[in-house]
């Protein structure tokens, strides 16, 4: 019951009606069905797991499918080591994903190249992907990477959702 | 601000034309096998491991395993690190059971400064309670992962629970919920805390009506069974020629363990028993992990009741950092403080091999020391690295679908296939 | 049976190919002089003797010693439980040793991780490709000569090398006696 003004509708006489921006809703259904896209590669793949487990329930926050094909999702969790070996695969599979898609980079060796400072680990996935979210933490606690879904989420709140270039 | 590399990849029309030309001038009559790529990217195969597989229709003729894709250094970065610097890459070699791996790193570095026998034995049976609640953390996720893969989704979700009950466990232990860094050289780092053995017992209890219940849903169920019975046998002679250890080893009928055949810490004084499977097929292998998960349950038991109190380090003040108290007032000990920590703890020349039976197999740690306090070569003997060799060998025949329960039963972690 | 007697039967077969054994906390060694009939005393050593399982096969690097590299050969046997470790030496001019692979299977994947990361080729392995690193890799990673950054490789379409920013520390040290004042880093001033 509305005891304060009026606000310009009221939903008695038009209906449960919002009305709002086309960007804001597209971005609100978007930042609250996130699908990731487990790029589970090391022991941070076992935190992801257990974020998606049912104590730390991922899906809570939308992110109900960990669907292993890059192409039904839209956010990639980059969760381990990324070696120079597989640096290619893991390129291959965000250009397969569509659009509007979004990187986290969990833990220290994605982010950086951790401790590993040697000849075969990439020294941080962004030297290959954009990436949107950086998780701290060897490995990050899965509440670590459900804040980052929740940075995440704001950041896709604010996109501006008619613009051609997704990707920089 | 690190560079970024730009790669450009060919899109898929164009990759599949550009192999379909370099068909025509092959051998293969590449009308009749198709060659499927499980990727290193794929739900199934446990981490990144990428299997090139030769398919009649449905059936395997030939498999390749490509493993390497997350292969970081570790060997050499070893090299150039203390002892004590290197424990924390331990844990990240099996990231399901990290205070196993903690535990035979620790003990192969004691074996060669020769200190191993002089361990308290408090330090030791705390240890075995790190071994045995590992390995029933490292089971538990083996069979949850294996279950999903199979089909049975809720398992995982019910054997995830537990692991979190182990977590809590291991934080309140050590710190970390894993990558624990719990053992040094010469003892561990801290003693347990107050009242956590009555925890411990506790979880005990919940994990044995956990193991029941996950027994209840798949041990007779008739679409786990079709799936996992004479799937994937190998005889005890081929795995013992193929280097197999652990339950993949136990599971074909070879009664082997290293906790019994070479006992380390205080398993001889401890009373066990080890499961051994009689076909060698994917039922018998994961039998034998639900029955080494209560097995563990009954040791942890032992260990709660029988472990002493004292000393959690060894008194040697050229291993173990000596007190703060006595760093700070006495010389001999800030003498102490600063060789260690500069210069890592001083092992003579030598070689030595331990051998620890961990949850995967035989996590084994071989140490060629010229002296000081980095090893010259350290080669870790991993037992997945080695399992994972029987699969040419053992996949054609199968069909696809089997792949994944073999995969599942071998329970490999790849960060220890390649370090 | 114990290791030491079992490594006395080898001697004993092999005469002056052996040399040792030597005895260090509990474990018996032998080292092989002749690094082209390893496989003859590996193969005897299974047959004969029942060392069944190959525990390890690894690859040491003596850089500035000659001969260059060393095998050992870690084995066991189920039925008499003993441990026995075999070391053989390989030049670096020569580079090969012949392969174990049709004694132990266990070897094949083994020999291929030390073609990997040393560099010595095995002589009759059924399938001696790289198999941590990628095809095609040009260098040896566990050789002492090779630098823990990395040295930058390119190879379109398969994979591309950087080095680390190591910044001359830490962790990169001599094996052998070294403080830690040479091996991390200390407060610099500032050289941009």
């Amino acid at each position: 019951m509305q005891t304060t003004q009026e606000i310009g509708y009221n939903t008695k006489v038009e209906g449960d009606v919002t009305v709002t921006r086309v960007d804001a809703a597209l971005n609100w259904f978007r930042k609250n069905s996130l699908w990731p896209m487990p790029m589970g590669l090391a022991c941070c793949a076992i935190e992801l797991m257990a974020a998606g487990a049912s104590r730390f329930d991922i899906s809570r926050f939308g992110s109900e499918v960990m669907r292993f094909s890059p192409r039904q999702s839209d956010l990639m969790i980059v969760a381990g080591t990324v070696t120079y070996k597989m640096a290619l695969a893991v390129k291959r599979i965000y250009d397969q994903m569509p659009d509007p898609k979004w990187v986290i980079a969990m833990g220290a060796c994605a982010s950086t190249g951790g401790m590993y400072r040697s000849y075969a680990v990439l020294q941080g996935v962004d030297n290959i992907l954009p990436v949107d979210v950086y998780i701290a933490g060897c490995p990050p606690r899965p509440e670590a990477l459900l804040d980052a879904l929740i940075k995440m989420q704001g950041k896709v709140a604010k996109e501006d959702v008619f613009s051609t270039s997704n990707a920089d | 601000m690190s560079s970024v590399k730009d790669i450009e990849i060919k899109d898929a029309a164009a990759r599949a034309a550009e192999a379909a030309a370099g068909l025509d001038a092959t051998d293969d009559m590449h009308g009749e096998k198709m060659v499927l790529n499980m990727g290193p990217s794929h739900p199934a195969t446990h981490g990144v491991l990428r299997l090139t597989l030769e398919l009649d229709g449905e059936e395997i003729v030939k498999a390749v395993p490509d493993v390497g894709y997350l292969h970081r250094g570790d060997e050499k970065i070893a090299e150039n690190m203390t002892y004590n610097q290197f424990i924390p890459y331990t844990d990240r070699l099996d990231y399901l059971a990290p205070l196993a791996n903690n535990v035979a790193y620790a003990l192969a570095v004691e074996k060669l400064a020769g200190i191993d026998q002089a361990l308290p034995p408090r330090c030791q049976y705390i240890r075995v309670i790190c071994c045995e609640l590992a390995r029933i953390s490292a089971h538990l996720l083996g069979l949850g992962a294996f279950a999903m893969d199979v089909g049975a989704v809720t398992v995982f979700l019910h054997t995830f629970t537990q692991r979190e009950y182990i977590y809590d466990l291991i934080e309140e232990l050590t710190g970390a919920r894993f990558t624990t860094s719990y053992t040094r050289i010469g003892g561990v780092s801290r003693d347990v805390p107050e009242g956590w053995l009555t925890k411990l017992e506790k979880f005990i209890g919940e994990v044995r009506v956990n193991i029941d219940e996950t027994e209840k849903l798949l041990s007779r169920n008739p679409i786990f069974q079709d799936r996992t019975k004479d799937i994937g046998v190998y005889s005890a002679e081929e795995a013992i020629d193929f280097g197999m250890t652990g339950p993949n080893l136990r599971g074909s009928g070879v009664d082997f363990d290293m906790r019994k055949a070479h006992p380390y810490l205080v398993y001889d004084q401890l009373d066990f028993e080890v499961p051994i499977g009689s076909k060698g097929d994917c039922y018998d292998r994961y039998i034998v992990r639900v029955e080494e998960m209560r097995q563990s349950a009954n040791l942890l038991e032992q260990c709660i009741r029988e472990i002493p109190g004292g000393a959690i380090n060894v008194d040697d003040g050229k291993f173990v950092l000596p007190k703060k108290e006595k760093v700070l007032t006495s010389m001999e000990e800030l003498i102490h403080q600063f060789m260690l920590v500069t210069q890592g703890t001083n092992l003579p020349p030598g070689e030595v091999y331990f051998g620890a039976e961990n949850p995967k197999g035989e996590l084994g740690f071989y140490i060629h020391s010229k002296g000081g306090g980095t090893p010259h070569r350290l080669k870790i003997r991993a037992p997945s690295f080695v399992n994972l060799g029987i699969l040419q060998h053992l996949l054609p025949g199968h069909m696809i679908s089997d792949v994944v329960a073999i995969l599942g039963s071998l329970d490999f972690v790849m960060g220890e296939c390649d370090r | 049976m114990t290791a030491a007697d079992k490594a006395n039967a080898l001697r004993e077969k092999f005469g002056d190919l052996l040399s040792g054994p030597v005895e260090f906390r509990g474990e018996v060694a032998l080292t092989v002089a002749d690094v082209n009939r390893v496989a003859e005393v590996c193969e005897y050593a299974k047959k004969e003797l029942g060392f069944d399982y190959l525990v390890d096969l690894s690859g040491v690097d003596n850089y500035g010693d000659d001969p260059r590299f060393e095998l050992v050969y870690e084995l066991y046997g189920y039925g008499h439980g003993c441990h026995l470790r075999l070391k053989v030496a390989v030049s670096e001019e020569a580079c090969e040793a012949p392969s174990v692979s049709g004694v132990w299977r266990a070897a094949d994947w083994h020999e291929r991780e030390v073609y990997d990361m040393m560099g010595i080729r095995f002589a009759g392995h059924p399938d001696l490709r790289r198999i941590l690193m990628w095809e095609g890799y040009p260098h040896y990673p566990l050789r002492k000569d090779f630098p823990l950054a990395g040295k930058p490789t390119e190879m379109p379409d398969v994979a591309f090398t950087n080095p680390a920013p190591l910044e001359g520390g830490p962790f990169v040290t001599n094996p052998g006696a070294c403080s830690s004042d040479k091996r991390e880093p200390r407060a610099k001033s500032f050289e941009s």
